[in-house]
C-alpha cells in the first residue's frame, strides 16, 4: 500500500511536468496541425539556459537569496525559449504552412535534431550535476512521503496552466486563438490576424515549456542536450491520450500518463514476476500511446479527430 | 533527366554501353578507392548498406505513402538474428546463406507485427507510432540480458562470424590474378550484387499490379479502396516487403561490423534513413540511391573538419559529430524548403506538390 501511495505522489508530480509539455503540442497541434517535434527540445534549451544562469549566479554572488537566483534563471529561460520558438515559427513552418503535411512534419524533424546540436556544441555532450537548491524537508503521510520541492513542482504546474486556461478563454487574444483553431480561414475573415494567433501559441507554448525544463532538471538534478527528446516524446503521449487539441485534455493526460508510468515501474516486477523490471518504464508510455491511437484515437476529451493526413 | 532516358531509350545499342560502363565502373571502384586505404572501401560497403535500407523504406514511405519512423527497428532485428545465429553468445555457428533468408523472414514477420495495429493510422499519427515502435524494440533489446540473456544488453554481441562461402572467408584477403580481394572488398561485391537484387525488385514492384495499388492508396486511400484494392492487404505487404528488405541489411551489417549492440540502433539512424529517401526523392529509385550514397558518403569527407580546424584555429572549435549532424538536421529543413520533392523527384510527387496536394 505504502508503494501504492508513493508512485501516486511520484507520478502526480512528474505527470504535472509532462502536462506542462503536453500542453505546447497541443495547442500547435490545435491551431496548424503539427507535430512540432522541436517542442522537447525547447524544453531542453529552456533546463540549460537556467543551469547557465543558475550555476553562474551561485558562484558569483554568495549574497543573492536562492529564491530570487531561481526567479532570474527562470526568466532567461522563459526569454530564451520564446524567442526560440518564434523564429522557430517564422524562419521554417511559417513558409511551409500550405505544403503538403509531410514537409512541416520534417522540417520539424530536423529542426530538433539541429538544436539537440547547437545545443550540443555550447553545453557539451556531458551530463551537467544541477545542485540541490532547496533543503530536502519530507513530509510524510499514510505511509508514503512527499518532499517540498515535489509540492512545488504541482503547485506552480497547476498555477500556470489556471494561468494559460484563463488566458484562453478569457481574453481577446484567447478567443482569437479558439477560432483559428477552429477554422483559420473564417477566423480570417473576420479580421484575426492569424499569424499573430499561431505565432502566440508557439510563444505561450514555449513559455511552458522553459518552466518544465527547470522543473524536470531541479527534480532529477541533472541537464544534458538530449533530455527533452525522451520527455517530449512522452509529453506528446500525454497530449494523445488526453485528446490532441484540447487544452483540459493535455492536462488530464499528463497527469494520467505520469501516474500510470510510475505505477507501472513500480509494479511491474511482481506483475511479470520478475521477468521484467523497472528499467522497461519507458515502454509503457510507447505502449499507451500505441493503444489510445488505435481504439481511441481521439484521446479520452478529444472530440472527432476525422481524417487528418 | 527524364529527356534524357526517353533519348536514351530510343537507341538501345548506347543505353547498353552505359550500362556497360557504369557496371565497369562499379566493379573497378573498390580498387580504385582502396589505392587510397581499406577505409574508403569500407565507407564505399556502408553507403552500399544505407542504400539497401534506403530502398527499403522507399516501398514503405515512397510507394505506400506510410510514413515510418521506426525503420531501424528491423534493420535491428536482421542484425541481432544473423548475430545470435553466428557467434560464440549461443554457440551457433550457422552458414551465412541460410541465416540470411532467415533474418529476410523474422524481420518481415516484424514488419506484418508491426502493420497489422497500425492500418486504420494515416500520416502524422502513424508516424508517431512508429516511432514508439522502433524505440520499443531498442528498449526490449537493450534489456533482455535478464532473466534470460538473449540479446546481452547494452554490452552488445561480439565475435560474430564472417561471411564465408565455401572455402572462401571474407575475413581474409585473397589474391586473385594479381590483385588483392581483401575482406572489404569481397564484402563491396557482396553488398553489390544484394543491392542490385533489391533494385531489381523493387523497380518490378513498382511497375507492377502491386506498385500501382501502393500509388492508389499514397494518393486517395478512400478512392483506392472504392477501387476494389484490398487496403489491408497491400498495406502489410508494404511493410512486410520493406522490413525484410531492412532485414537482410541489418544481417550484412552485423557480418561486416563483427560486433552489434543497441546503440547503432537509435531513432537517429531512423531519421538518417528517412533523410536520404527525403533527399533524394521518394517513390524514385534513382533518386532514393543518390540521397543515400551522398548522406553516407558526404558525412565522411566532414571528418576531415577536426584537422582542418586545427590548422585554421589551432583548436578543436567545433565537435565534429555534432556538426555531422547539425549538417543533417540543416538538409532536411533546406531540403523541404527548396526542392520538397527531392533533389531527383519522381514524376507523380512533382506534379502533386505542383498543385499543392495533399499527401
Amino acid at each position: 500500500m505504502d508503494i501504492f501511495l508513493q508512485q501516486i505522489v511520484n507520478g502526480v508530480t512528474l505527470g504535472s511536468i509532462y502536462a506542462l509539455v503536453a500542453l505546447g503540442y497541443t495547442m500547435v497541434y490545435g491551431i496548424i496541425g503539427l507535430i512540432n517535434f522541436a517542442h522537447g527540445e525547447v524544453v531542453m534549451i529552456g533546463a540549460l539556459t537556467a543551469f547557465s544562469v543558475i550555476t553562474g549566479l551561485l558562484g558569483a554572488s554568495a549574497g543573492m537569496p536562492v529564491g530570487l537566483i531561481v526567479a532570474l534563471g527562470l526568466a532567461a529561460a522563459v526569454l530564451v525559449c520564446t524567442v526560440l520558438a518564434f523564429s522557430i515559427e517564422k524562419v521554417a513552418y511559417r513558409p511551409l504552412r500550405r505544403a503538403s503535411r509531410l514537409a512541416p512534419l520534417i522540417t520539424a524533424i530536423g529542426m530538433s535534431i539541429v538544436l539537440q546540436n547547437v545545443a550540443m556544441m555550447i553545453w557539451g555532450r556531458n551530463y551537467l550535476r544541477f545542485p540541490e537548491l532547496f533543503a530536502t524537508e519530507r513530509y510524510v503521510f499514510g505511509g508514503a512521503s512527499i518532499t517540498g520541492l515535489q509540492i512545488a513542482i504541482v503547485l506552480l504546474a497547476a498555477g500556470v496552466m489556471a494561468l494559460l486556461l484563463l488566458m484562453i478563454h478569457k481574453t481577446r487574444l484567447g478567443t482569437a486563438m479558439r477560432a483559428t483553431a477552429q477554422n483559420p480561414e473564417v477566423a480570417g475573415l473576420m479580421g484575426i490576424n492569424i499569424n499573430t494567433a499561431i505565432s502566440v501559441a508557439f510563444v505561450v507554448g514555449a513559455a511552458l515549456a522553459a518552466v518544465a525544463g527547470l522543473m524536470v532538471m531541479t527534480y532529477y538534478q541533472v541537464a544534458y542536450y538530449h533530455m527533452g527528446f525522451i520527455l517530449g516524446l512522452k509529453a506528446f503521449t500525454a497530449a494523445v491520450l488526453g485528446g490532441i487539441g484540447n487544452l483540459a485534455g493535455a492536462m488530464l493526460g499528463g497527469l494520467l500518463l505520469g501516474v500510470i508510468e510510475a505505477l507501472g515501474a513500480g509494479y511491474i516486477g511482481d506483475l511479470t514476476f520478475g521477468v521484467l523490471g523497472s528499467h522497461y518504464q519507458d515502454v509503457f508510455a510507447f505502449f499507451v500511446l500505441i493503444t489510445v491511437l488505435i481504439f481511441r484515437p481521439s484521446g479520452l476529451l478529444g472530440e472527432r479527430v476525422g481524417d487528418r493526413a | 533527366m527524364a529527356d534524357f532516358l526517353t533519348r536514351l531509350k530510343q537507341h538501345p545499342a548506347a543505353l547498353w554501353v552505359g550500362f556497360a560502363l557504369i557496371a565497369a565502373a562499379l566493379a573497378m571502384l573498390p580498387f580504385i578507392v582502396g589505392m587510397q586505404g581499406q577505409t574508403w572501401v569500407r565507407v564505399l560497403n556502408t553507403a552500399l548498406l544505407y542504400v539497401m535500407l534506403a530502398l527499403g523504406l522507399n516501398i514503405v514511405v515512397g510507394f505506400a505513402g506510410l510514413l515510418d519512423l521506426g525503420y531501424i527497428a528491423f534493420y535491428a532485428v536482421g542484425a541481432y538474428t544473423y548475430a545470435l545465429l553466428a557467434s560464440p553468445h549461443f554457440g551457433l555457428h550457422l552458414p551465412f546463406w541460410i541465416i540470411l533468408p532467415i533474418g529476410f523472414l523474422v524481420a518481415c514477420v516484424f514488419g506484418v507485427l508491426l502493420g497489422a495495429p497500425v492500418l486504420k493510422l494515416r500520416g502524422d499519427y502513424l508516424a508517431i507510432v512508429t516511432l514508439g515502435f522502433g524505440e520499443i524494440v531498442r528498449i526490449f533489446i537493450n534489456n533482455l540480458n535478464e532473466p534470460i540473456n538473449i540479446t546481452n544488453g547494452p554490452q552488445g554481441i561480439t565475435l560474430i562470424d564472417p561471411v564465408r562461402l565455401g572455402p572462401i572467408s571474407f575475413s581474409r584477403t585473397n589474391e586473385f590474378a594479381g590483385l588483392d580481394f581483401t575482406g572489404p572488398v569481397k564484402y563491396y561485391y557482396l553488398l553489390l550484387v544484394l543491392v542490385l537484387v533489391i533494385i531489381v525488385v523493387n523497380v518490378r514492384l513498382q511497375d507492377s499490379r502491386i506498385g500501382r495499388a501502393w500509388e492508389a492508396i499514397r494518393e486517395d486511400e478512400t478512392a483506392a479502396q472504392a477501387m476494389g484494392i484490398n487496403l489491408r492487404n497491400m498495406k502489410l505487404l508494404a511493410f512486410a516487403m520493406g522490413a525484410s528488405f531492412g532485414g537482410v541489411a541489418g544481417g550484412m551489417f552485423s557480418a561486416i561490423q563483427g560486433f552489434i549492440s543497441p546503440e547503432s540502433f537509435g531513432l537517429f539512424e531512423s531519421i538518417i534513413v528517412l533523410a536520404m529517401v527525403v533527399l533524394g526523392g521518394m517513390g524514385n529509385i534513382p533518386g532514393v540511391i543518390l540521397g543515400a550514397v551522398l548522406l553516407s558518403v558526404f558525412p565522411e569527407a566532414l571528418r576531415y573538419l577536426a584537422p582542418l580546424q586545427k590548422a585554421v584555429f589551432g583548436s578543436e572549435v567545433i565537435d565534429p559529430e555534432a556538426a555531422r549532424l547539425l549538417i543533417f538536421g540543416l538538409a532536411m529543413i533546406l531540403i523541404m524548403h527548396f526542392r520538397p520533392a527531392g533533389l531527383l523527384p519522381s514524376e507523380v510527387r512533382k506534379r502533386e506538390l505542383a498543385t499543392g496536394r495533399e499527401t
